[in-house]
C-alpha cells in the first residue's frame, strides 16, 4: 500500500471513531437527565446527527471550504478527495450535539430541528473556515505577524467552544427547568436518572477521543501520532484526578458527576495542543482543565443562574477556551513548522513565543463574541415563530410522550414527588 | 382488636420480621413509604448543588393483632426497631372494628 492509501484508511477510521462519540454523548446526556425525558434525550442525539449530515451536505460543506461543493457536485465529490467530507461531518456533529445537553429537559422539538440545519449550515462552517479552512484568523500570522495564526489542531474551538457557547445561548434563552431554583434563588440539584449510562458514555468519549485527536495526524506525515494519543490519554487523566480532588476537598466526596465532567474537560482542552505540547504540558493542561471544569459548573449554576442540566457548558465552552490558551502557553517548540504558510516551530508563552499566545486568545475571543451573539440572537428570533420551550404541563409530565412520543420506560411508574 | 401501624427503618425490616414471626404473628403487610419528621429530611451535595432529601425512604409495617397480643407486639418492634438514633419511626395503635378473611367469610379475631 502507498502513502496516500494508508493515510486515507487512518483517516476515515478516526472520522468512525468520532461518529461513535455520538452514543457517548447520547448516554451521558440521557444518564444526567431525569427518566421522564429519557426518550426525548436520545432522540436530540440521534437526529442532531442525521439532520447535521444533511445540512453539511448541503451548503455547509461548501462554506467550509470557500465556496466550493454544495450538494457535494463539482469538484468535491472527485473520488480522491471525497472522503475528506466524512472525515470533516463527524466534527461537525460533535458541535451540534453538545448544546443538546446544555438545553435538555424542555426545549421542543421543533424548534430543535430548525436549529440543526442553522448552525449545521451556516455558523459552524464560518467558524471553521476561518480556522481550518484558511480564513482569517489562520492568517493572523501571514497579515499581521502574530505567531502562526489561530491554532487549533482537532477542535477545542472549532468544534467544543462552538457547541459550549451555542448551549449557553440556548440555556439563557430558555430559562431554567421548572424547579432548579428556589424562591429566594439559590440553586437545587436535580439528579439524573441513569449514572451508570452516563458513566459509560464517558468511557465511550474517552475511547471516541482517540480518533478526534489522532484522525489529522497523517495529513503531515504521522511522525506526531504518538505524541498526540499519549497526550490526549494524559490530559484526560489529569483532568479526572484534578475534579476528584477538587470536589473531596470542597465537599468532603468526590463526587462522581463532576468526576466525568472533569475528565471530558481534560480532553476537550487537550485537543487543540494535543500535537504541540510535552507531556508535562499535557498534564498541566488537563489538571487546569479539571479544576476549571467545577469551579465553572459552579459559576453557571450559582452566579450567572443558567441552567445547564449536564455541565455542557463549563466542559466545553470553557475547557475548549482553555485548551486554545493552552497551546498558546505549552507549545513547546518541537512542532508547527509550516502552519499556516509561517516558517519555524510553534512556541508558546513559556518558551518565548508570546505572539501565538496572543493569536489563541483572539481565537478565543473572536469565538465566544461571534458564536455568543448569533446564537443568542438566532435562538431570540427563532423562539417568536417557533416556541422555544415546552408549556409547564408537558415539562412537568416529561417530554417522552408528548414530544418524539414514546415513553423510554413504560414499565416503571416514575415519580412526581420530589425527594 | 387493634391495628399496628409502624414506620420503621428500612435496614430493621428483617430483624423485626423474625421477631414477629418467633411471637407467633402470622400475616402482616408491607410498603415503601416516604416521609420525613421532625429533623425534615436532610440535604446532599449532587454536581455541586444542594439536593434537598425532603422524604427519607421509610418501611410501613401494618399488622392486625387480637388485644392481648398487642402489647407483646408494640415491645418487639419498640426492641427490634431501635437504633437510638434520629429516625427510627414511630408505633401508631388503632381500635380495630372488624376483621373477614374473604375466602371462608371468617370474621372477628378468628380471621386475623
Amino acid at each position: 500500500m502507498n502513502d496516500s492509501i494508508i493515510a486515507v484508511i487512518w483517516t476515515l477510521t478516526c472520522a468512525f471513531l468520532v461518529i461513535f462519540m455520538q452514543a457517548g454523548f447520547a448516554m451521558m446526556e440521557t444518564g444526567f437527565t431525569r427518566a421522564k425525558n429519557a426518550g426525548h434525550t436520545m432522540a436530540m442525539n440521534m437526529m442532531v446527527f442525521v439532520l447535521g449530515v444533511l445540512g453539511y451536505w448541503i451548503c455547509g460543506y461548501a462554506l467550509q471550504r470557500g465556496g466550493e461543493g454544495f450538494f457535494l457536485s463539482g469538484a468535491a465529490s472527485d473520488a480522491s478527495i471525497i472522503m475528506i467530507f466524512l472525515s470533516q461531518v463527524v466534527y461537525l456533529n460533535i458541535a451540534l450535539t453538545i448544546p443538546t445537553g446544555a438545553m435538555a429537559e424542555r426545549w421542543t422539538f421543533k424548534s430543535f430541528v430548525v436549529y440543526v440545519f442553522f448552525i449545521a449550515m451556516f455558523v459552524y462552517p464560518l467558524y471553521a473556515s476561518w480556522v481550518w479552512g484558511g480564513g482569517w484568523l489562520s492568517q493572523l500570522g501571514g497579515n499581521f505577524g502574530i505567531g502562526h495564526g489561530v491554532l487549533d489542531y482537532a477542535g477545542s474551538s472549532v468544534v467544543h467552544m462552538v457547541g459550549g457557547v451555542t448551549g449557553l445561548a440556548g440555556a439563557i434563552v430558555l430559562g431554567p427547568r421548572m424547579g432548579k431554583y428556589r424562591a429566594n434563588g439559590t440553586p437545587t440539584a436535580i439528579p439524573g436518572h441513569h449514572i451508570p449510562m452516563a458513566v459509560v458514555g464517558c468511557m465511550v468519549l474517552f475511547f471516541g477521543w482517540f480518533g478526534f485527536n489522532a484522525g489529522p495526524a497523517l495529513a503531515d506525515g504521522g511522525l506526531r501520532l504518538g505524541v498526540i494519543v499519549v497526550n490526549t490519554m494524559l490530559a484526560g487523566v489529569a483532568a479526572a484526578v484534578a475534579a476528584m480532588c477538587y470536589v473531596w476537598f470542597m465537599y468532603g466526596k468526590p463526587d462522581l458527576s463532576l468526576i466525568t465532567n472533569g475528565l471530558l474537560g481534560g480532553l476537550v482542552a487537550i485537543s487543540a495542543s494535543c500535537a504541540f505540547v510535552s507531556p508535562v504540558g499535557a498534564i498541566v493542561t488537563g489538571l487546569v482543565a479539571g479544576v476549571l471544569c467545577c469551579t465553572s459548573v459552579f459559576f453557571v449554576e450559582r452566579k450567572l443562574k443558567v441552567d445547564d442540566p449536564v455541565g455542557a457548558v463549563s466542559v466545553h465552552g470553557v475547557c475548549g477556551a482553555w485548551g486554545m490558551i493552552s497551546l498558546g502557553l505549552f507549545a513547546d517548540g518541537t512542532y508547527g513548522d509550516g502552519l499556516n504558510n509561517i516558517a519555524g516551530m510553534v512556541k508558546g508563552l513559556f518558551y518565548g513565543g508570546g505572539l501565538q499566545f496572543v493569536a489563541q486568545v483572539i481565537g478565543v475571543i473572536v469565538n465566544f463574541v461571534f458564536v455568543l451573539a448569533v446564537m443568542y440572537l438566532f435562538f431570540k428570533v427563532l423562539d417568536r415563530i417557533v416556541p422555544l420551550r415546552v408549556s409547564e404541563e408537558v415539562e412537568f409530565e416529561g417530554l417522552d410522550q408528548n414530544e418524539v412520543s414514546v415513553t423510554a420506560y413504560p414499565d416503571f411508574s416514575i415519580t412526581k414527588t420530589r425527594r | 382488636m387493634k391495628k399496628i401501624e409502624a414506620i420503621i427503618k428500612p435496614i430493621k425490616l428483617d430483624m423485626v420480621k423474625d421477631a414477629l414471626n418467633a411471637i407467633g404473628i402470622r400475616g402482616m403487610t408491607v410498603s415503601d413509604v416516604h416521609g420525613f419528621g421532625r429533623q425534615k429530611g436532610h440535604v446532599e451535595i449532587y454536581h455541586g448543588a444542594e439536593l434537598d432529601i425532603a422524604f427519607l425512604p421509610k418501611i410501613k409495617i401494618e399488622i392486625a393483632v387480637s388485644d392481648i397480643m398487642a402489647d407483646k407486639v408494640i415491645s418487639t418492634i419498640r426492641e427490634k426497631a431501635k437504633t437510638g438514633n434520629i429516625g427510627d419511626g414511630k408505633i401508631f395503635v388503632a381500635k380495630l372494628d372488624e376483621a373477614i378473611r374473604i375466602r371462608t367469610s371468617e370474621r372477628g379475631e378468628t380471621a386475623i
